[in-house]
C-alpha cells in the first residue's frame, strides 16, 4: 500500500506524457479556433436598451437575427456601421446591438450622428454580456437562427466581402430552413 | 569565426557534461576520490564553455552579424544597443543558450561553494546536473543551433518583435530562467538523497538556500512579467491567468511550499519524503513551464506541429528527467526514514496545511492550464478557461492559507497552543475589525469580497508584525533589551517577517484594485476627461520619431482641485521594420494609487481615443513581491548558510554534536 502510494506521481506523469504524445503526434491544427459558442444557444441574458425597454435573449426568438457588439469609443465599430446600415435597409436584416462598455449617453450620441442599423441596442455598461458572448473585442458579430441558435460568429469588423460570401447565404438559408 | 567557436564550445560542453553526468556517479559508487574529485572541475569547465558560447551569440547579436541565421531573424542593425543584447535571448534558441549558462552557473556555484559537501553528496549531485545539462546541451545541437550560418548573408535583419523591445521584459527572461533553472539545484540534491538513501537535517539545510535563492529569483521574474504586462499592454491588467503565466506561477507555487517544509527536515527531521518529492516537483514544473509552453504545447500544438524533431525531443527529454526521477522515488522513497512526531496543531502542523494548500492550488492552477487541451483531446469542444475558474477554484485556497499564515509562526514546534496563539494576535483581530467597518463605510453595496480581501491583508501584516515584536520582546521589555534581541535574532526570522508583510501587501494591492475606475472616450485636444476626482486635459498629440519607430504621442494635464499634478505623455509607437503598433502607457503613482492613461487610435477628426483608469493600490502588488524578494536574501543571507557548520557525520563514526 505505502508502495503504491510513492509510485502514484509516475504514475501519474506517464499518462501525463501519453497524452501530450497523442497532442503531438495526432496531427491536427492547433491554430483553427471555433468560437465554442457556435452551435449553442444564445447565452441568455438581460439588458436595459436604448429606448428605455429591454433586451433580452428571447426579443431574438423565431427570427434569424445579427447581434453585434459596439462601442461609441471603438473606431473599427465606425468603419463597420456603414455595413450594417446596408444589411438593415437593404436587406431587411433584424440586427440587434449590444454596447459594450458604453455610457448610455454616448451611444446614443453615435447613433443620433450616425443613424441606427439597430432594432434595439441593449446597454452592457459593465461588459458582462460581452463576457457572456466571449467577445475578446469590439466589434463582434453573431448570427443567430429561429431557434436561438449561434450559428455564426465573426470576431472581427465585417467586411464587404465577407458580407456578400458569407453572411448574406447563410441568413438566406437560415431563413429558407 | 566567433560564431563556429561559440558552437565548438558548446559541443564541448556536452562532451564535459556526459564525463561529468558519468564519472562522479560512478566514483560515489566506488568512493573513489579521484573519480569524485573530477566533478569539480568539468563543473566550473562547463561555465567557462557555455559562457563563451554565450558571450559569441551576445558578440554576434552586437555587431549585427547577419550571417548567422538567429541574428538575422531576431535583430536589426538599427536596433538600440540594450535590445541587441537583449535580443540574444529573445528567440527561442538564444534563451536555451541562456537556460544552459545558468545551469552552468548553477553547477560551478555548487561546485565552487559546496566545499563543506560530503565529497559523494557533492559528486551526485553533480552528476546530476550533469545529466540535466547534457540533455540540454544536445537539445540545442540537434534541434535548436543558435549559430547557424546563412549564404550568402543578408543585408539586414528582420528585427526584435517591438513588444519584446522594452526594458522591463529585456531583463524579465533572466530573472525568470535564474528561479526555474535555480530550482534544479534542489532537484539534484533530492535526486542524490535518493541515491544515497538518506535525508537528514544537513541535507535539508544545504537544499534551503539554493531553494531560496531560486525563489527570490523567480519570485522577481514573476513580478517583473507582471508588472510588463501592466504597463505595456494597456488596460490596466497585471494578470490574466494565461498559460505561460501559469507556467511559472506553478513552480513558485510548489517551490513556496518546498522552502516551507525544508525548515521542518531541518529542524524536526520530518516530512523527508514529501520534502523530496515536492523538491522534484517543482523543477518539473519549471521544466514543463518553460519548454511545453515554449513550444506551444499548452497554448497550441502549433510549434511542434512546425518541427516535429523539436516537439519530440521535448517531449522525449521530460519523459526522461522527470518520469526517471520520478521513478527513482517509487523505488527510493519508501525506505527513507522518517523522523519526529508531531501534534496537529503545531508549528509542523502549520507548516504541513501550508504545504497542502499550495499544492492543491499549483494543482488547480495545473488543471486549468491543460484542462482545455484535455477537452479538446477527448473530443469535447475548443474552450478557454479564465478568470471565472480560477476566481472560484484558486481563491477559495488562498483564504485559510492566508489565515494560517499569522497564526502559524506563533505555534510551537511538537505541540502548539492554538488558543494562546489566537490571544497573542488581538491586535491582528482588532486591525481586522476597523478594515472591515472602514471598508464597509467606504464601499457600503460596493464590492464586498474586496473588504474581505483587505481584511485579510490586515491579519497577515499584523500577524507578522506581532511574531516579530514578541520576539524581540518589544514594548514588554526596555529598549536596549528589544534592541539587543533584534540583533541576535537570525537574519532568517527577520527575512520570514519582512516575506511576510509582502505577502500582505500584495494581497492588499490585489483587494483594492476591485474599487479602479475606468474611462473610454473619445477626446480632442483642448478638452477634458475626469476620472476619480482629477481632470485630464489633453493640451495636443503630437507626431515624435524614436530610434525605430514613430510615435503619436500625447501631453495630458493632470490637475486635481485645480492644482495641476502631473503631465503625462502616452505614447503609441509605430514600428514600420515590423510593421507593428505598440502603446507606451502613461503612469502617474504616488504609491496609494496609480493613475493610468493609454492612448488609443485617432478618430480621423482630431479626436483620440483615451483610456483612463484610476486604480488605488496597484502599485502595492509588485511593491510586496519586493519585499517578499527581500526577505528571502535576507534569510539568505543567514549566518547558518554562509559558515560550513554543517558537517555531515560519515557513516559509522561518531563526532560530537554540531550547531549554529
Amino acid at each position: 500500500m505505502r508502495r503504491l502510494l510513492y509510485s502514484l506521481p509516475v504514475a501519474l506523469f506517464v499518462v501525463l506524457v501519453a497524452y501530450f504524445g497523442v497532442a503531438l503526434f495526432s496531427g491536427r491544427d492547433p491554430h483553427a479556433i471555433p468560437s465554442p459558442l457556435v452551435s449553442e444557444p444564445t447565452p441568455s441574458f438581460e439588458l436595459a436598451s436604448l429606448d428605455a425597454s429591454a433586451l433580452s435573449q428571447e426579443a431574438l426568438q423565431g427570427q434569424v437575427t445579427l447581434v453585434n457588439f459596439f462601442a461609441s469609443w471603438c473606431l473599427p465599430c465606425r468603419a463597420e456601421h456603414p455595413l450594417l446600415m446596408r444589411l438593415a435597409e437593404q436587406e431587411h436584416v433584424p440586427i440587434y446591438g449590444i454596447a459594450y462598455k458604453d455610457k448610455k449617453a454616448d451611444t446614443e450620441r453615435f447613433v443620433a450622428g450616425l443613424g441606427s442599423p439597430y432594432r434595439r441596442i441593449g446597454l452592457d455598461e459593465q461588459g458582462r454580456v460581452g463576457v457572456e458572448f466571449g467577445i475578446t473585442g469590439v466589434p463582434e458579430t453573431f448570427v443567430i437562427d429561429k431557434a436561438g441558435r449561434i450559428r455564426r460568429h465573426y470576431g472581427a469588423p465585417l467586411t464587404a466581402d465577407q458580407l456578400r460570401n458569407d453572411l448574406l447565404p447563410l441568413i438566406h438559408e437560415l431563413a429558407r430552413g | 569565426m566567433i560564431a563556429e567557436l561559440g558552437h565548438f564550445a558548446l559541443i564541448l560542453a556536452l562532451l564535459l557534461a556526459l564525463l561529468q553526468a558519468t564519472v562522479p556517479l560512478l566514483g560515489a559508487a566506488r568512493r573513489d576520490l579521484g573519480w569524485m574529485a573530477l566533478s569539480r572541475r568539468t563543473a566550473l569547465g562547463q561555465l567557462v564553455l557555455v559562457s563563451f558560447a554565450f558571450a559569441a551569440l551576445i558578440h554576434a547579436y552586437v555587431t549585427s552579424d547577419f550571417s548567422v541565421a538567429n541574428v538575422f531573424e531576431n535583430s536589426h542593425s538599427a536596433k538600440p544597443l540594450l535590445y541587441k543584447v537583449t535580443g540574444a535571448w529573445g528567440n527561442h534558441e538564444g534563451s536555451m543558450v541562456l537556460w544552459v549558462f545558468i545551469l552552468a552557473l548553477c553547477g560551478a556555484a555548487v561546485a565552487g561553494f559546496g566545499g563543506n559537501l560530503p565529497a559523494e553528496l557533492r559528486a551526485r549531485v553533480l552528476a546530476v546536473q550533469g545529466m540535466i545539462g547534457s540533455g540540454f546541451l544536445l537539445f540545442i545541437l540537434l534541434t535548436s543551433d543558435p549559430f547557424q550560418r546563412l549564404m550568402p548573408a543578408p543585408f539586414d535583419g528582420r528585427g526584435l518583435n517591438p513588444v519584446l523591445q522594452d526594458p522591463g521584459l529585456a531583463f524579465h527572461p533572466p530573472f525568470l530562467y535564474l528561479g526555474y533553472v535555480g530550482f534544479s539545484v534542489a532537484f539534484s540534491f533530492a535526486v542524490a538523497a535518493l541515491i544515497e538513501g538518506r535525508v537528514d537535517a544537513a541535507w535539508a539545510r544545504w537544499v534551503r538556500p539554493w531553494t531560496l535563492a531560486a525563489w527570490c529569483a523567480l519570485t522577481i521574474g514573476i513580478a517583473m512579467g507582471s508588472w510588463w504586462a501592466y504597463y505595456t499592454l494597456g488596460w490596466g491588467g497585471w494578470w490574466f491567468w494565461d498559460p505561460v503565466e501559469n507556467a511559472s506561477l506553478m513552480p513558485w507555487l510548489v517551490g513556496t511550499a518546498l522552502l516551507h517544509s525544508a525548515i521542518v527536515v531541518e529542524k524536526r527531521e520530518a516530512l523527508k519524503t514529501w520534502t523530496v518529492l515536492l523538491a522534484i516537483l517543482t523543477f518539473s514544473l519549471s521544466l514543463i513551464g518553460t519548454f511545453l509552453v515554449r513550444s506551444g504545447v499548452l497554448t497550441s500544438v502549433h510549434a511542434f506541429a512546425v518541427d516535429p524533431a523539436r516537439g519530440t525531443f521535448i517531449l522525449l527529454l521530460l519523459f526522461v528527467v522527470i518520469g526517471g526521477s520520478l521513478s527513482l522515488y517509487a523505488v527510493r522513497a519508501p525506505r527513507l526514514r522518517g523522523g519526529g512526531l508531531f501534534a496537529p496543531i503545531s508549528r509542523e502542523g502549520a507548516l504541513v496545511l501550508n504545504n497542502l494548500l499550495l499544492t492543491t492550488a499549483a494543482a488547480t492552477v495545473f488543471l486549468g492550464t491543460l484542462y482545455p487541451l484535455f477537452s479538446e483531446e477527448l473530443g469535447g469542444p475548443k474552450l478557454s478557461v479564465g478568470f471565472p475558474f480560477f476566481d472560484r477554484t484558486f481563491a477559495p485556497l488562498m483564504v485559510p492559507l492566508l489565515m494560517a499564515v499569522a497564526v502559524g509562526p506563533l505555534l510551537a514546534w511538537k505541540r502548539g497552543d492554538l488558543l494562546g496563539a489566537l490571544q497573542r494576535l488581538w491586535l491582528a483581530f482588532a486591525a481586522v475589525a476597523v478594515v472591515i467597518l472602514f471598508g464597509v463605510y467606504l464601499a457600503r453595496g460596493g464590492p464586498v469580497l474586496a473588504v474581505f480581501g483587505l481584511a485579510l491583508a490586515a491579519w497577515v501584516f499584523m500577524g507578522a508584525v506581532l511574531e516579530w515584536m514578541e520576539r524581540v520582546k518589544l514594548g514588554r521589555a526596555p529598549m536596549s533589551e528589544s534592541w539587543r534581541r533584534a540583533r541576535h535574532l537570525p537574519r532568517a526570522a527577520h527575512g520570514m517577517t519582512l516575506a511576510h508583510l509582502g505577502l500582505a501587501v500584495t494581497l492588499a494591492g490585489i483587494a483594492a484594485s476591485a474599487w479602479q475606475e475606468e474611462r473610454i472616450e473619445i477626446v480632442h485636444p483642448g478638452q477634458d476627461l475626469a476620472i476619480a476626482g482629477y481632470t485630464l486635459h489633453l493640451d495636443e498629440v503630437a507626431q515624435v520619431a524614436g530610434a525605430n519607430f514613430t510615435a503619436d504621442r500625447a501631453r495630458i494635464t493632470v490637475t486635481k482641485a485645480g492644482k495641476t499634478i502631473a503631465e503625462m505623455h502616452p505614447e503609441k509607437r509605430f514600428f514600420p521594420l515590423q510593421q507593428m503598433p505598440t502603446s507606451v502607457t502613461a503612469i502617474h503613482s504616488n504609491l496609494l494609487a496609480d493613475l493610468y492613461v493609454a492612448l488609443g487610435d485617432s478618430d480621423g477628426a482630431g479626436g483620440w481615443t483615451i483610456r483612463a483608469y484610476w486604480k488605488p493600490l496597484v502599485p502595492w502588488i509588485w511593491m510586496g513581491a519586493v519585499f517578499m524578494a527581500l526577505g528571502g536574501l535576507l534569510s539568505l543571507s543567514d549566518r547558518r548558510w554562509r559558515i560550513g557548520i554543517a558537517v555531515r557525520v560519515p557513516r559509522g563514526a561518531r563526532v560530537a554534536g554540531v550547531g549554529d
